[in-house]
């Protein structure tokens, strides 16, 4: 029996991990100097989440992903260019702020509420997927309150892998401490996955998906609704770059017994 | 006046509080001095009587919430534990750890109880409002943040604050026990698997972690690979230090690239930017560039040392204590001959 799948990744964007960041303050808080101008990448623990939704749409047909994503519409476009190439998906945009420093509750309340509005969204159906955390403000709290805001009471987190069985019910395996994965057997839908990093490779780019999805995205982020996040309480005391910088030395000449002996000696000192 | 609920769980036997619900505690406890607020400990356990011993000497408040429905990690019983708990205690701010179990359910309990949350917290300091103290981007930029809402839930990560160690005595289940109703559970557990690997790397205890990078399955001087000799270098090494082996993303990759790569590494050993943050006194990287987006990842590790032969590589530019220019195969073979007659 195949299941019919109707699945929603959340995923942000995030700055290209090879740029340097600095902190600065702006009319709305803190943010990132020169963030409208940087580089940006989908969240790569979302993205692995949007690689598996797709894969998982793909082997049960009739299924239906969507990617919904706050951030500001220019923002969305840029990155959008590559991520359509990789998946088909449809895409929900909502116009927003970018970055870490906005509050994950006004961001969960926003994603909730344009889930919730997904025109022939089946909740019953639905497997909401997202990355366990993101790479900006990396708290792991936004998923978990949009699938509150939602009413779904299956959630799992570090997620690496679900099996999905003939009657709809699927084995997840999330991560714990010590390097372990917990196996769960969830019923099914409707169900919240935060994935961590997954199992399959970043797809390569498909012009033929890429010009399929584009004909929708463009029309979806003109159309995307604008939404201000309210900082309901929140407030920065200081950010600031990490003050540690280390006085290396560096070591040429020394020979790899000499290298090993200190090396040995280093590791038995008590720190 | 602020109160406070500190809330815990136990470990997988069912009757034993993890170390990191025990730092959290701790942390309870000075927080409670320093703002002269009432303390009250929840517990959520298989067991709670033998979990509640561990903290009749805390001289706080008891609640737990116990049953075989708790002995699960699971979604939907945590969430209404905690939140039964919230709801006896009343707390305005609540302090948890930031555990996989807890991590899990938080956010959704704050949710439920019109609170707010914040995760990941390193440190509580504040002169006179609480100022939570926590990393963004990846512990790219550290943040102070203040709250005036109301209940305000903070997850410590671990190794933040010494587990509490108090005198152990039997304490009175019965009258701390909570009755939670619990919803319909779609979620059953079925155990713990640990990576298809000859042995656990992964050693979160471990004094010292040891990076793995790319450069041990490139070619090498004599123009082969040896990915082999890299392998039983490193597992050596492993049993003799006792070390945590984490890894680079572009060697864990590798293997989903169809190149050789190393038998016993996975995504749970990748360290940095999309891996993990480990917490271990010392770190040595061997063969790995030092790029920012691995080292975000070393951002817990207190003296660094690698060894690699770029002179230039990022570990030389601030972000190691010593770097070794040298050959990792040679050294780490030395390394483990001299591990191996027992000198330290």
């Amino acid at each position: 029996m195949e299941n019919t799948l109707h699945i929603v990744v959340c995923a942000g964007i995030v700055p290209d991990p090879l740029q340097t960041l600095e902190p600065t303050t702006t009319p709305a808080g803190p943010g990132i100097k020169n963030e409208m101008v940087l580089p940006a990448v989908l969240d790569p623990w979302a993205a692995s989440a949007l690689y598996e939704a797709a894969n998982l749409a793909t082997k049960n047909p009739g299924s239906k992903l969507w990617l919904v994503s706050l951030g500001p519409k220019a923002k969305l476009q840029q990155v959008m260019m590559t991520i359509a190439q990789k998946v088909a998906f449809e895409l929900v945009p909502i116009d927003g702020p970018i970055g870490g420093f906005p509050d994950a509750h006004a961001t969960a309340a926003a994603l909730a509420e344009a889930i919730a509005a997904i025109p022939g969204l089946d909740r019953n159906k639905l497997l909401l997927f997202g990355g366990w955390e993101s790479a900006s403000r990396g708290a792991g709290v936004t998923l978990q309150i949009v699938g509150e805001r939602l009413g779904i009471t299956d959630q799992f987190q570090g997620v690496d892998r679900i099996d999905l069985h003939d009657d709809g019910s699927f084995d997840v395996l999330e991560r714990v401490e010590g390097g372990k994965h917990q196996v769960s057997v969830c019923a099914g839908a409707p169900a919240v996955l935060g994935w961590a990093t997954g199992n399959l490779a970043e797809p390569r780019n498909n012009p033929q998906v890429g010009m399929a999805n584009m004909r929708t995205i463009m029309p979806a982020l003109q159309k995307a609704k604008t939404v201000a996040l309210a900082a309901d309480g929140l407030r920065y005391a200081s950010v600031n770059l990490p003050k540690q910088q280390r006085t290396t030395r560096i070591e040429k000449n020394m020979t790899p017994d000499e290298i090993a002996a200190e090396i040995v000696a280093w590791i038995g000192e008590n720190s | 006046m602020e109160s406070i609920l500190v809330l815990t769980h136990a470990d997988e036997t069912g009757a034993t509080l993890t170390k990191a619900s025990l730092e959290a505690v701790t942390a309870g406890k000075e927080l409670a001095a320093r703002l002269g607020a009432a303390l009250t400990l929840g517990i959520v356990a298989r067991h709670a009587n033998d979990a509640a011993a561990q903290l009749s000497g805390a001289g706080a408040r008891l609640l737990s919430v116990q049953g075989e429905s708790y002995a699960q990690a699971r979604f939907a019983s945590d969430a209404a534990a905690c939140e039964a708990l919230w709801r006896a205690a009343q707390a305005a701010l609540v302090l948890a750890p930031h555990s996989s179990r807890f991590a899990r359910v938080m956010a959704a309990v704050a949710h439920r109880v019109g609170g707010v949350i914040d995760t990941h917290v390193t440190a509580l300091g504040g002169a006179v409002d609480l100022e939570a103290t926590r990393w963004f981007y990846r512990q790219r930029i550290e943040a102070a943040l203040v709250r005036t809402t109301r209940p305000w839930f903070l997850l410590l990560d671990s190794g933040t604050h010494a587990p509490f160690a108090g005198e152990t005595s039997q304490a009175i289940v019965d009258e701390i026990a909570i009755a939670v109703e619990l919803p319909p559970l779609r979620t059953e557990v079925t155990g713990l698997r640990a990576p298809q690997q000859s042995q656990q790397t992964i050693r979160p205890d471990a004094k010292l972690l040891f990076v793995a990078g790319a450069g041990w399955t490139k070619k090498q001087p004599d123009g082969q690979v040896h990915v082999e000799e890299a392998g039983q270098l490193i597992l050596d090494f492993l049993t003799a230090s006792g070390a945590s082996l984490g890894s680079s993303k572009s060697l864990v990759d590798q293997g989903g690239e169809g190149n050789s790569v190393l038998p016993f590494l996975t995504h749970l050993n990748q360290v940095g930017q999309t891996g993990s943050t480990p917490r271990h006194p010392k770190g040595l990287a061997t063969c790995c560039h030092g790029e920012e987006p691995h080292v975000v990842g070393w951002r817990f590790i207190g003296e660094r040392r690698a060894v690699s032969l770029d002179p230039n590589c990022g570990w030389t530019r601030g972000k190691a204590d010593v770097v070794y220019v040298a050959d990792a195969f040679k050294v780490i073979a030395k390394v483990n001959e001299l591990l191996s007659q027992g000198i330290r």
